[in-house]
């Protein structure tokens, strides 16, 4: 498939360059997860899905990107795509189990080996 | 539908990914200090929020609203494979709360930035990390020509709270940059230490 026929899919012809990323979520806005921004986000295959309805270029593109562990920040960045497009976009991976993304944990605080890992991190830079 | 899921993957371990957050007034070197320290170029991503910025927004019927593109600089260090530090850079217009919130959820604390010129930019982000009860450092970023402040004097006039640390820095000096986070990273312990209970933000 050339770019250009993947690319069909997924815009309306109509729907100007500013409504894509609602275009390419098939118009669902709000994604049903409100992941952090550093929740990280790992491929649980290394064979990227193929087309199909529900499964589009960005799609592919995300478990490419995620042989590695990657933040949703991080995901969105690559993609250019807002941060709410690539959580509506997780939501069709996750249903498909095709990610997993983990969040950091939201109150507790690391223990002391994680600071002074970062601290003698930073200092050897 | 079959997809292969290769066991080891299933497995993984992931690195604990850490965030700490680079607050200031427009233009005082938050995207400066990011990309002095970071692997890579500072990354931009966006949040889509409705014109009040009050949240995001429900984007059904997106003709007929109007949206606020609020972009985000963030930058990423890896020490080994199992630990990730993020630095975000928050936008520098603090009617955006709805974004600063779901930065500041899970952070680890905040470096404020500073410019002595105009010292009052910093309030916002002071205040706000204040009523959040995130802990914080002040960094005072010093351009070329601002007059010198003590830092008793900074301190002062920011009303700060006696042990929360104030430093000088140079964001476009990567050295100064990762003391500044050294600095933070030391306050933040020693105040878990002290059983200073850390607040989940928004909660
Ligand atoms: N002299 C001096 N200039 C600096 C320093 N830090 C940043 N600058 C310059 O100040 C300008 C603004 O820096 P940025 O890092 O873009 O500031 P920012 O806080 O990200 O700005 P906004 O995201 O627009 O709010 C740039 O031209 C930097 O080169 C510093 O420590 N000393
Ligand atoms: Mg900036």
């Amino acid at each position: 498939m050339t770019p250009s026929d993947t690319e069909s899919l997924w815009v309306d012809d109509d729907a100007g360059p500013v409504v894509r990323p609602y275009a390419m979520t098939r118009g669902r806005a709000a994604a049903r997860n409100r992941y952090n921004v550093i929740s990280l986000v790992m491929a649980t295959t290394r064979v990227a899905p193929s087309l199909e309805v529900g499964i589009g270029p960005e799609h592919v593109h995300i478990v490419n990107l995620c042989q590695r562990p990657l933040a949703l920040a991080e995901v969105a960045a690559h993609l250019s795509l807002p941060l709410g497009t690539v959580r509506v976009l997780l939501d069709d991976l996750l249903a498909r189990r095709l990610v997993r993304v983990t969040e950091p944990a939201p109150t507790n605080l690391p223990d002391d080996s994680v600071f002074e890992a970062l601290i003698n991190g930073l200092r050897a830079l | 539908m079959d997809y292969e899921l290769s066991e080891g993957d299933a497995g993984a371990v992931l690195p604990t990914a850490i965030k700490i957050l680079i607050a200031g007034g427009f233009g005082v070197g938050k995207t400066t200090l990011v990309g002095a320290v970071s692997e890579t170029k500072p990354l931009r991503t966006e949040e889509i929020l409705s014109e009040q910025g009050v949240g995001v927004d429900d984007l059904t019927g997106v003709e007929s609203k109007s949206t606020t593109t609020v972009a985000m600089d963030f930058g990423r260090i890896s020490f080994g494979d199992d630990l990730v530090l993020y630095l975000f850079g928050t936008p520098g217009q603090d009617r955006f709360w709805f974004v600063w919130d779901e930065l500041a959820l899970g952070a680890l604390g905040a470096v404020v930035l500073a410019d002595t010129r105009r010292l009052a930019d910093c309030f916002p982000s002071v205040d706000y990390f204040e009523r959040h009860g995130l802990p914080f450092i002040v960094a005072v970023n010093c351009f070329d020509g601002a007059r010198r402040y003590s830092l008793d004097e900074v301190k002062a006039a920011l009303n700060l709270d006696p042990d929360v640390p104030v430093t000088l820095c140079d964001a476009r000096e990567r050295e100064s940059s990762k003391d500044v986070l050294i600095t933070l990273l030391q306050h933040v312990m020693k105040g878990r230490g002290a059983g200073r209970a850390r607040q989940a933000v928004g909660s």
